[in-house]
């Protein structure tokens, strides 16, 4: 599995809220968080961002509250994928629970640009900045947690 | 090797003599916990995946507090779909307006999590249950669905933190004081994937409201899980309450901790952390007379809604007044300690300083009702978070402190140390 697209770049502490305020969490459809992703951090995100893009951020993407609105928000939005020096644990547990990809990279989230173009290989967790030219290896997924994702998520693995 | 608190209640629920830190485990869950919010996502993940049965309907609470009273149809509908799925799998723990209470407040009040138990709750702040001596940790609603699914979870069992709690807090310093210190001290990932112990002397001065506070905001320093031993105070809360069977943990004496640190809580003084993150704290010394104004003051949410919060603003706001331009909402946490304020006759003294008295909700805290800001406006709250646009506005601040703190300001219309009122 592999991802390619244009990279919209974030710095640290990207928490919840403004990830997808509280404000909109008066619903769970799909389609409706992804009208207001990174409202109150970017508001032209949702103008701006097309489908197979790339979300880069530096250290604890994802801090705050456990809604799972807030992955659900960005991949709903077209994202394919997230690359941080590290994620917040609960937004971990639920991007690999629902399906959308992320992968840590510390050297890959402080160089690579917004605006670059970005490929991801999944399957080998290599990042290359196609505008750059420049590759990362990102940490790859430990197995217990590849079998969640191989199987389509944490419900599909358990049923 | 030794383990730490939290790695002896992972490995007894994973049916383990021993884990290690890294190690991925699969355990049983003693409580699944969501709220309005996070409850409909996590029905819809059941349903569409062909669930049909929950694994304990004793064992699952869907607590209705953070829009309620329903704020707007959608919330409504939210709370309905909760409400139905509750009636049709017989959720016993389903508490709606009349009987709910924040969550964090009712859970433990309710005696639904005690020492050595094990919790996975779809809200941040699930992490508060440590206080008692047990496992808990917030989740997202896809955890939620697999645990009233199958009764179980997966953890990557955590490394931990050691905080050796020394001396008695002085004056006003309460439980708020010492987690606010404690993440300006490490920062907002200081603690990412990891336990925070708190052990020490010191944990003898703390009551359980100001344990419940300090584990509450684990997360806000990235933690998994925040976790107090199990003491006199424990047991004496808990007994006659908690309606599972406590088992006491303590860390092996050769327990492996990342870091450790040593708070003197007799040097602590009352802190506040500054927009728009929980670690920029500055002590109230560190704050100038007329330095930060504010519009708003919120007392109430999960960190400090309880009646020891309610008391030690009441101690403020007796025979004072809060000064003018200043909105002042208090929250009590549960409908027992709504009860027990009032018989304490702690609403005479709130209302008489001009304050209000709302309904339980965590309302404010994350924007949803009951005291939003407008563009510009600072609030000083006793909740948890001070992120952009938390309470309102994108362009409003929420500065963070304890119900003594909060109290002080709101009568002085700036933020105050409460000795100098």
């Amino acid at each position: 599995m592999n991802a390619k697209g244009k990279v919209h770049k974030f710095g640290d502490n990207v928490d919840t809220d403004v990830i997808i305020p509280a404000r909109y969490l008066n619903t769970a459809s799909h389609k409706e968080l992804a009208a207001h992703c990174m409202e109150d951090i970017d508001k032209e995100f949702v103008n701006k961002v097309q489908t197979g893009d790339i979300m880069v951020a530096e250290k604890n993407f994802g801090c705050g509250s456990s809604r799972e609105h807030a992955p659900i928000a960005i991949k709903a939005s077209g994202v394919s994928c997230v690359i941080a020096s590290t994620f917040a644990r609960i937004f971990y547990r639920n991007a690999i629970n629902i399906g959308l990809p992320i992968l840590e990279c510390d050297e890959a989230a402080k160089e690579i640009q917004a605006g670059d173009t970005v490929s991801v290989n999944f399957d080998t967790g290599v990042i290359t900045d196609e505008t750059t030219g420049k590759s990362y290896q990102a940490e790859p997924f430990p197995e217990f947690i590849q079998n969640i994702i191989r199987k389509g998520g944490l419900i599909k693995s358990i049923m | 090797m030794g383990m730490t608190m939290s790695q002896k209640i992972l490995a007894a629920h994973a049916g383990l003599d021993e884990v290690k830190a890294g190690q991925l485990i699969e355990a049983k869950l003693d409580m699944v916990l969501g709220n309005d919010v996070t409850s409909p996502v996590a029905i819809n993940v059941f349903e569409e995946n062909g669930a049909t049965a929950v694994f304990d309907n004793t064992k699952i609470a869907m607590i209705m507090d953070h829009f309620t009273p329903n704020k707007d149809i959608k919330a409504a509908t939210q709370v309905q779909q909760t409400r139905n799925f509750a009636n049709k799998y017989d959720i016993k723990n389903y508490k709606d307006v009349g009987e709910m209470g924040i969550e964090h407040a009712l859970l433990p009040e309710m005696g639904l999590v005690g020492p050595g138990c094990l919790c996975i709750g779809a809200d941040s702040h699930t992490c508060t249950y440590g206080a008692l001596g047990a496992f808990s940790t917030g989740v997202g609603s896809t955890d939620m669905a697999a645990g009233m699914i199958s009764g179980k979870a997966w953890f990557k069992v955590p490394s931990a933190i050691k905080f050796n709690l020394v001396g008695k807090p002085q004056g006003c310093v309460s439980g708020k004081d010492v987690i606010l210190h404690i993440i300006g001290k490490i920062g907002v990932d200081g603690a990412l994937y990891k336990s925070m112990e708190f052990v020490g002397e010191g944990v003898k001065h703390l009551n359980i409201d100001d344990r419940l506070c300090i584990a509450n905001m684990a997360i806000e320093a990235g933690a998994k899980n925040g976790i107090f031993p199990v003491d006199d105070v424990t047991r004496e809360y808990c007994n006659g309450r908690y309606q599972g069977t406590p088992v006491e943990y303590t860390a092996d004496e050769d327990a492996v901790y990342d870091e450790e640190y040593t708070i003197d809580l007799s040097e602590l003084r009352p802190t506040v952390a500054f927009p728009h993150l929980p670690e920029n704290t500055r002590t109230v010394d560190e704050i100038g007379e007329n330095e930060v104004k504010i519009d708003q003051c919120v007392i109430g949410s999960c960190t400090n809604g309880r009646i020891s919060d309610l008391r030690a603003a009441a101690a403020i706001f007796n025979g004072r007044k809060i000064a003018k331009n200043v909105r002042c909402i208090i929250l009590p946490g549960t409908q027992k300690i709504w009860l027990q304020a009032m018989h304490e006759g702690l609403f005479d003294i709130f209302i008489n300083a001009g304050a209000v008295v709302s309904t339980p909700t965590c309302g404010p805290c994350l924007g949803g009702h009951m005291g939003i800001l407008a563009a510009g406006e600072k609030a000083i709250s006793t909740t948890n978070r001070n992120f952009v646009g938390r309470m309102g506005h994108i362009d409003s601040e929420i500065y963070l402190a304890s119900p003594a703190v909060a109290a002080a300001s709101a009568v002085a219309g700036y933020i105050i140390d409460p000795e100098k009122l």
